[in-house]
């Protein structure tokens, strides 16, 4: 176990690594002068070289990177060429946004995708389960921000044209000062985020759900006078959590480095928005940041759902 | 293959010997719902390559401005009509035509990428599977690699290093889609170079890539057409995502995720709901045809998948003996 756990640690490590040397030297070779981005063009030749100097970049690249590296590990990321405070206050400013999205989210689509991939594996080849199926291809199609733009349109415009205000436009208000405000800005994007992420759920459930019905142990289950209801939700739904957990914690990890399409629809100034907006501006300390981060959701993830592994199927231990 | 699947069966007796591609068929002609999402993809495959008639048709050229006529007086656009049939967009360009040329991109980009994909998801997966061992160890740790990075950030910063364009948008696509793909192609290989026929082969003196090539590539058909089939939404959402982003075609060359963009900016599609409803109904639609195709094919190719064996389980239990 201990062994398991050192492998995964590994593992995440080189991740991280992989991936910040990725970014940091795709940025090496890009085109580009980050002295120039930050001086404008009026700068002299003089006024750049001072700032090359400053950032460091005059430097040879494996210099540069091993002192990032360095300090990105006590968690100095640097300063934004945009405005000059350092890079991880402003990401982190950014995360209780992003992380209201998410989590607010995950429970809708985990509320939406299971029932409904039990319905559908339960009622297999039936009308119920064509239901189940239409829902799944549909939501695996339907492209994030085309969803979202059209719910905005259709829930907060059209309302408003007819006088009365349903959902707001988008926005983000603080859960500690007005927690039902906060509610009512996330509906539209925690249903957005929901639909398109509860088929991938529900489909993953109506699989595993079929394949663990044939089992022997389910069998006896029924054999044993269990109802139907008890032999799914306790003997069936049991087998399914371990798939459905890997899948919940890589999706949870990808979407808290930014929920980018849905930040970029309803106006949310979360995680992903950041990254938009420092792309657009080639503020490449806050990219390299985002990216960063990103990277050690999912190495976190990764490990959260092993220890999960270890807590649901007892052969693990 | 191909004369077995031309023999006109209605001129033969009534034992008629049918090759796999032609019971493919015959089980997918019978699958409705894969029929009608095949004629949407077909209608925007048309669509596609009638993009220039349709421009002449309405005498008007995808990025041609029309202030005058396709704005309103406020500079509001022009709702469908007799002029512009679907409507026109904040410049007051023709969305119909857009939506044409728009439908090249998408189309261009989602087979070309998704079949880019799958070339590498197969030699990656072959050789990791085939070979084992340390090859395998490495390869693997790459697709994982791949996989636990987080794929959208990493091609904002790519495209963001590199500033966009379409040849970025494939290669990011690319890159980010083949490793799922080739792990499943492992796992198959792992179980089939264990089989007779492949011993049998090695017995006679094949060699490895002769193995892979002759003996085990023709294996991995189904899934290979099934998840390249699957693919190609994919890809078509992921190049819309990005060109929405500001960060794919570059404009005023019309894409799907382009128009959207365009009728994202200052919201004006509240305005004019057409700027979404068109170009998103069409991207809808079109990914929805691929996906239906896909889980349609993956039905057909393999008779005994989930679905089929579930809904007949009873009567097909003692004909199929597995």
């Amino acid at each position: 176990m201990i062994r398991f756990l050192t492998q995964r640690l590994i593992f995440g490590a080189g991740v991280l690594l992989m991936l910040s040397a990725f970014v940091f030297f795709l940025f090496f070779v890009a085109p580009g002068d980050p002295a120039r981005m930050i001086a404008g063009d009026k700068a002299t030749e003089a006024q750049l070289i001072q700032i090359r100097k400053n950032l460091g970049v005059d430097r040879p690249i494996v210099v540069q990177y091993a002192s990032f590296l360095s300090r990105a590990i006590s968690g100095d990321l640097g300063f934004s060429y945009r405005n000059q405070q350092p890079v991880a206050p402003i990401i982190v400013r950014r995360i209780p946004v992003t992380l209201s999205l998410v989590l607010g989210g995950a429970l809708l689509w985990l509320a939406i995708g299971i029932p409904m991939g039990i319905m559908s594996a339960r009622y297999a080849g039936g009308l119920r389960d064509r239901i189940g199926q239409a829902f799944i291809l549909v939501g695996l199609s339907f492209p994030t921000f085309v969803l979202g733009m059209m719910s905005l349109y259709l829930l907060y415009f059209i309302p408003k044209q007819a006088g009365f205000t349903l959902f707001p436009p988008g926005g983000y208000k603080a859960l500690t000062t007005q927690p039902l405000l906060w509610a009512w800005h996330l509906v539209l994007p925690w249903t957005t985020l929901a639909l398109t992420m509860a088929a991938v759920y529900a489909r993953l459930t109506r699989g595993q759900m079929l394949d663990v019905m044939g089992e022997d142990y389910i069998r006896t289950a029924r054999a044993k006078g269990l109802s139907e209801r008890r032999v799914i939700w306790k003997h069936g739904l049991r087998a399914v959590l371990t798939p459905l957990v890997t899948q919940l914690g890589a999706d949870i990890a990808m979407l808290l480095g930014g929920v980018i399409i849905i930040e970029q629809v309803y106006g949310l100034q979360g995680v992903g928005a950041l990254a938009v907006q420092a792309v657009a501006n080639q503020d490449r300390p806050i990219i390299i940041g985002v990216v960063l981060l990103g990277g050690v959701f999912i190495v976190i993830s990764n490990i959260v759902v092993d220890l999960f592994y270890v807590l649901l199927d007892p052969r693990v231990r | 293959m191909n004369d077995v699947a031309t023999s006109d069966a209605s001129t033969q007796a009534d034992v008629v010997q049918r090759g796999s591609l032609e019971l493919t068929l015959r089980r997918l002609r019978r699958d409705k719902a894969s029929m009608i999402a095949l004629c949407v993809i077909l209608a925007v495959v048309v669509l596609a390559i009638a993009a220039p008639w349709i421009a002449a048709l309405t005498g008007h050229s995808p990025i041609e401005q029309f202030r005058d006529i396709g704005l309103s007086p406020a500079g509001i656009p022009v709702g469908p009509g007799e002029q512009f049939w679907l409507g026109t967009d904040q410049l007051g360009r023709d969305v119909l035509v857009r939506l044409a040329y728009g439908a090249r991109i998408s189309l261009l980009v989602g087979v070309f990428a998704s079949v880019l994909a799958s070339t590498i998801a197969v030699i990656v997966g072959t050789t990791a599977g085939y070979h084992g061992g340390l090859t395998d160890i490495v390869l693997s740790r790459l697709m994982d690699l791949v996989m636990s990075v987080p794929f959208l950030l990493c091609a904002l910063a790519l495209v963001s290093a590199f500033g966009p364009s379409l040849m970025l948008s494939v290669c990011v696509i690319v890159f980010f889609s083949w490793a799922p793909m080739a792990r499943v192609i492992r796992g198959q290989v792992i179980s089939l170079r264990k089989q007779d026929f492949v011993q049998a082969s090695r017995s006679l003196g094949a060699g490895p890539l002769s193995i892979m090539i002759v003996d085990i590539l023709p294996n991995l058909a189904a899934p290979i057409i099934v998840y390249t089939t699957m693919q190609i939404p994919s890809s078509i959402v992921f190049e819309a995502t990005l060109s929405f982003l500001g960060m794919g075609i570059v404009p005023p060359t019309p894409s799907w995720g382009g128009m959207l963009a365009d009728a994202s900016s200052n919201s004006l599609y509240l305005v004019a709901w057409w700027l979404v409803f068109v170009p998103g109904t069409a991207l809808l639609l079109t990914t929805l045809a691929f996906n239906i195709l896909g889980d349609g094919l993956r039905d057909a190719l393999d008779p005994k998948s989930a679905r089929t064996v579930r809904r007949f389980r009873l009567k097909s239990k003692g004909a199929s003996k597995r």
